[in-house]
């Protein structure tokens, strides 16, 4: 039972690092109705400039903070300089083809400034002279304090994604964007600002999820991300594109899933990439739009 | 002076050109009307007037030119556009429909809102209700509604019969005609159902290929044997 219960807490907190990119990639998809391959890499290099901040003396709160507003400027700059040329009035697979080739690009580029060896990312959160995150009892259960730090960041993002969305005038404009750029235009929005913030709040989001998993890991390198975008399209495929809540519930759910099925399921062993990947094929055959996508009804 | 004017106006979409320097004055209070078959350039005017294409001629707005002006910035002079197919933001309620139409506004919009609900009481009684969902009369209204939020000085209607039923159609026009009376908006709607258009019309041009073919009062329009052939039907 405690190996379980040890097994479940690791699962939510890989799953809570899934939801958060996951959110991301559903920010711009819901913006722009694009998928970012690259969002896992614009979140690896963010998460070096964290590192790079916080070794310079910066604390490591505040590094990581400064580093979400670089990331900020940096994927509004994108949006505008590399996606928008290629977007106008063309195919949408040209976009796509431009974010595999930043994946490529930025990740090469990371190896190019930062180097290859392994970097050790200082820990946002209580941890002991020696590195390890610091643990609480938790009604039995000792449950780092990682976990903790990581569930927290995400609620927060969560709510403060929903006001934004829900309960301003800014976020009904963000949700006219993304439902009807062209009627959006003709009401007065202007949609190119819009898709610019929608490329930057979603690198800010990135480069905090990517900075606290480079902590929660004893090292990080270039590969930091890899896996966890592969982690995190399946939890945004199996909570339906369109859907933040779905993205970050289903984060959850693929992260726990991983948890046991490589503790309980031997054959796994080794090949772990082989659950989210199955996940995804799952719903996409059970259900296209995924768990909480909203299959658009429209009438004529 | 008019209120909007096209002077040879020539635009269309990459390498095609549809419109073929085109004339249209709408006078202030007054509602024009453009006939012309499929495919003739009636969208492509009123998207030209609204900068979703390039064009060059002028355009001009109030006595402002306004020709290649972003369509957010022409939305902002004043111009408000209801497009072919409704333009529904389909995901969003009818409220936040109507409250994006006043998006330029600033200040809140409370009343307006409630003020279009009762105009048309049927999206009232949809107010939370995701506006893809509604009929497609349903959706003209709203997107008419939608479009009188912004308090736009000209009216841009494409095509508002399309798809719905005499019966529908012929109660939105007289709806417009109201608007058109009691607000003293003025309004361009391109068409082909001649007839509901010219009711409500004090003025109509006849767009053939990309050329204004004929132009003149809805009545004259209305007794010349080539429109009655072509667009009235007898």
């Amino acid at each position: 039972m405690d190996l379980f219960i040890s097994q479940l807490l690791n699962g939510i907190g890989n799953g809570v690092v899934y939801a958060s990119v996951a959110l991301a990639l559903v920010l711009i998809f819901r913006t722009t109705g694009l998928l970012n391959f690259a969002q896992g890499e614009m979140a690896l290099f963010s998460t070096y400039i964290s590192w790079k901040l916080a070794s310079s003396g910066l604390p490591v709160v505040a590094a990581i903070l400064l580093s979400m507003v670089i990331a900020f400027v940096a994927g509004a700059i994108i949006e505008r300089v590399l996606i928008r040329p290629v977007e106008v009035g063309r195919s949408p697979l040209n976009v796509v083809i431009v974010t595999l080739g930043m994946f490529l690009a930025i990740n090469s580029f990371a190896q190019l400034f930062f180097g290859t060896d392994p970097q050790t990312m200082p820990k946002p959160w209580p941890s002991d002279a020696s590195g390890n995150d610091e643990r609480i009892n938790f009604l039995g259960q000792s449950i780092s304090w990682a976990v903790i730090a990581l569930a927290l960041v995400l609620t927060a993002e969560c709510v403060l994604l929903f006001l934004l969305l829900q309960k301003t005038r800014l976020g009904l404009k963000i949700r006219a964007v993304a439902s009807n750029p062209d009627s959006s235009r003709l009401v007065g929005i202007n949609a190119g600002a819009i898709l610019m913030l929608g490329w930057a709040l979603s690198a800010a989001i990135g480069a905090l999820a990517g900075s606290l998993v480079a902590a929660r890991s004893t090292g990080f390198d270039a590969s930091l991300m890899a896996t966890v975008l592969v982690y995190a399209f399946a939890a945004a495929a199996l909570g339906g594109f369109d859907s933040p809540l779905g993205a970050v519930i289903s984060g959850l759910v693929v992260g726990v899933a991983d948890a046991l099925t490589t503790q309980y399921v031997d054959a796994l062993n080794g090949i772990e990439l082989v659950v989210p990947l199955g996940l995804i094929l799952i719903v996409l055959l059970v259900r296209p739009t995924g768990l909480f996508g909203r299959q658009t009804v429209e009438r004529v | 002076m008019a209120l909007l004017e096209l002077q040879g106006v020539t635009g269309g979409y990459g390498p095609v050109q549809v419109l073929h320097g085109i004339d249209v004055a709408v006078e202030e209070g007054q509602v024009a009307v453009v006939l012309g078959a499929n495919g003739a350039g009636k969208t492509t005017t009123l998207r030209a007037i609204s900068g979703l294409i390039p064009v060059s001629g002028e355009i001009i707005f109030d006595g402002t030119p306004i020709t290649g002006r972003r369509p957010e910035n022409v939305a902002k002079a004043g111009i408000a556009h209801v497009p072919q197919g409704r333009g529904t933001f389909v995901e969003l309620t009818a409220e936040e429909n109507l409250r994006l139409g006043a998006v330029t506004r600033d200040g809140d919009v409370s009343a307006d809102v409630n003020r279009w609900f009762e105009v048309f009481p049927r999206l009232g009684e949809r107010r939370g209700q995701a506006a893809g969902s509604m009929s497609g009369g349903e959706q003209q209204m709203l997107a008419i509604a939608r479009a009188m939020m912004a308090r736009p000085r000209l009216l841009l209607l494409d095509e508002p019969s399309l798809g719905l039923a005499p019966l529908i159609t012929r109660e939105l026009f007289e709806q417009l005609g109201e608007i058109n009376r009691e607000e003293g908006l003025t309004i361009l709607v391109v068409e082909q159902n001649a007839n509901l258009a010219l009711d409500i019309g004090n003025h109509g041009y006849v767009l053939e290929t990309g050329h204004i073919v004929t132009s003149g009062s809805a009545d004259s329009l209305r007794g010349d044997d080539a429109v009655r052939k072509a667009y009235l039907g007898f």
